[in-house]
């Protein structure tokens, strides 16, 4: 069996819910979907008990319904676990993983800023990578946002 | 006490370490740094979202520039990552000259750092020595491919030009020349009591700490922090080359340059070997327009770290996502902690010894539309005459003055 194989039947031993859910796309590569309940479970898991201490960085994904997380973490030997969440538009809440991860807190920023993630137990601090005085409720990588959208307020009385 | 005669103390965004714009904000007591916090995002450009909305092709010129110095990193990360989603292998040839080009934008780049550490902790001749070496490397990248930045090589399924003997031979004479530069700078940073006793126990960062904040490149690999994508992760050519993960244990800004003058005699070495075992054949096979719907993610290990693009493809001609996760982003958490309990002077040469670059950090968001472009591009004459009204509004004139020297009204 395969070192992928091997990380994808321990990962549905311990999580029974992911059966079917974990991918392996390539050599090195695996990527896994994981409800909202169980990512903290399965992000500890695999960092703890796997190995997977480097994250690579959190990418944003504007689903149309749902807005969804990646997070790509990495092992020493350079495989790849890709862990993927939804969650509704609506309600677009997740919890920091700056608890596994203190290196996290710039790429939860980022979710912020420019998904509109609310991201819980993240440590107060700047914002990033947007201006201090962006306009609220304006998120530019959900595919609705339009560049007109932006108020420019920025340099306006300048002259 | 300690704290009531605290000072807190802006440093940026305009930067007395960097020509690119960051903002720190320091928390001094006396001399001694008691917070650090960084403020970062001055160099939006809107990349990712720019990348949603172009074709493949036009975006790998728009990733090539979002860095002027690894250049090379984000377009090969990029080209992997489509080449991937479009199932399509490019030829052994042309993964030998990404390669080849990887490691001489290595070079370019540690010889770059080297000197902006000189300039740093006041050793100009340092400076000197290395930029002006560094411009046989430059004068190599244009002779290979024509530009001494944003070299263009790189397509989807190949690169764009092939190497020729003659390539092979001023390669090969100028990386000797190299070496033999290179070994003056070990000597330099392994002798030179003044440069070793500057930067030794600066910036310190332990293992663990390392590894805590996730430092990556150079920067992790002063830590013993022993990874490095070419290696662990291997893409392009770097499967088949024999080379050495330099480390370090100083876990300072002493460490951070040993690792990389060690990275470039590893550098002289792979070019050697992929010059003396390019395979012959094809430089590119072709790659349809649509790529085909999936996600990947690549990895290259750039000069100051890993590289990591995500790509989402949706069938069609333009990306449905493109993430790009620089390496400064993953370094620069790590230089908060370095600065805290260390002397205000040591901060310019501490946040250069990651060889931080913000344009590569800060990329993605708000594209310029119509309007600002209008409002945003100036004419030449409309900005000096817009300067000359700031400051006529401010109390001073230079309209005398800028008459007595221009050589000509309205240039």
């Amino acid at each position: 069996m395969s070192q992928e194989e091997t990380i994808q039947k321990r990962l549905t031993a311990n999580f029974p819910s992911l059966q079917e859910k974990i991918r392996v796309q390539r050599a090195r590569r695996l990527f896994a979907e994981v409800p909202r309940e169980s990512l903290h479970d399965v992000l500890g898991f695999a960092v703890k008990d796997m190995q997977f201490t480097i994250l690579c960085a959190i990418t944003g994904l504007d689903e149309g319904g749902s807005l969804g997380a990646i997070y790509h973490l990495a092992r020493e030997d350079g495989v790849m676990l890709n862990v993927r969440t939804s969650v509704p538009k609506e309600q677009p809440i997740l919890q920091t993983v700056t608890g596994l991860f203190p290196a996290a807190e710039a790429y939860e920023r980022e979710l912020v800023d420019l998904m509109g993630f609310q991201v819980q137990g993240l440590p107060e601090g700047p914002r990033y990578p947007l201006p201090d005085d962006w306009p609220p409720n304006q998120f530019p990588l959900r595919k609705d946002w339009k560049p007109e959208a932006r108020q420019t307020t920025a340099g306006a009385g300048e002259v | 006490m300690e704290h009531s005669e605290s000072v807190r103390v802006p440093i940026g965004p305009q930067h007395p370490a960097l020509k690119e714009p960051a903002s720190f904000m320091l928390t001094l007591s006396g001399e001694k740094i008691l917070h650090a916090g960084v403020r970062l995002g001055y160099n939006h450009r809107g990349i990712e979202k720019a990348c949603e909305q172009r074709s493949y092709i036009q975006d790998l010129y728009l990733v090539e520039r979002i860095c002027g110095i690894c250049s090379h990193s984000h377009a090969t990360c990029f080209c992997q990552a489509v080449e991937e989603l479009a199932g399509v292998e490019p030829p052994k040839r042309a993964l030998y000259i990404r390669t080849l080009v990887a490691e001489l934008e290595r070079i370019h780049s540690h010889l770059l750092w080297l000197g902006v550490a000189g300039h740093e902790i006041g050793f100009d001749t340092l400076l000197m020595y290395a930029w002006r070496d560094r411009e046989i490397v430059m004068d190599l990248l244009a002779l290979l491919t024509g530009n001494r930045v944003n070299y263009g090589i790189n397509t989807f399924g190949g690169v764009r030009r092939d190497i020729t003997p003659e390539h092979k031979e001023a390669v090969l004479r100028g990386i000797d020349k190299l070496e033999e530069r290179t070994k003056y700078y070990i000597s330099v940073a392994t002798e030179e009591t003044t440069l070793i006793e500057r930067l030794c126990g600066v910036g310190l960062l332990s293992h663990d700490d390392a590894i805590r904040l996730g430092a990556v490149g150079p920067t992790g690999r002063a830590s013993s922090v022993k990874r490095d994508v070419r290696r662990d992760d291997p893409y392009a050519a770097y499967g088949e080359l024999d080379f050495n993960v330099i480390t370090d244990d100083h876990n300072d800004v002493y460490g951070r340059t040993l690792v990389r003058v060690g990275e470039l005699m590893e550098s002289y070495k792979m070019i050697r070997q992929l010059l003396s075992n390019m395979p012959d054949g094809p430089i590119a096979v072709k790659v349809p327009r649509k790529i085909l719907a999936g996600e990947v993610v690549s990895r290259y290990e750039a000069p100051r770290g890993e590289d990591m693009h995500y790509v989402k493809s949706n069938g069609t001609e333009k990306p449905e996502r493109v993430k790009v996760r620089a390496p400064t982003l993953a370094n620069v958490q790590a230089v908060a902690h370095m600065l805290k309990d260390r002397y205000l002077a040591d901060m310019p040469i501490v946040v250069a010894a990651i060889d931080p670059c913000f344009s590569c950090t800060d990329r993605i968001i708000a594209v310029a539309d119509a309007r600002d472009r209008r409002a945003g591009v100036m004419t030449w004459g409309q900005l000096r005459a817009y300067g000359i009204e700031w400051y006529r509004r401010r109390g001073t004139d230079f309209s005398r003055l800028n008459r007595a020297f221009s050589p000509a009204e309205g240039d």
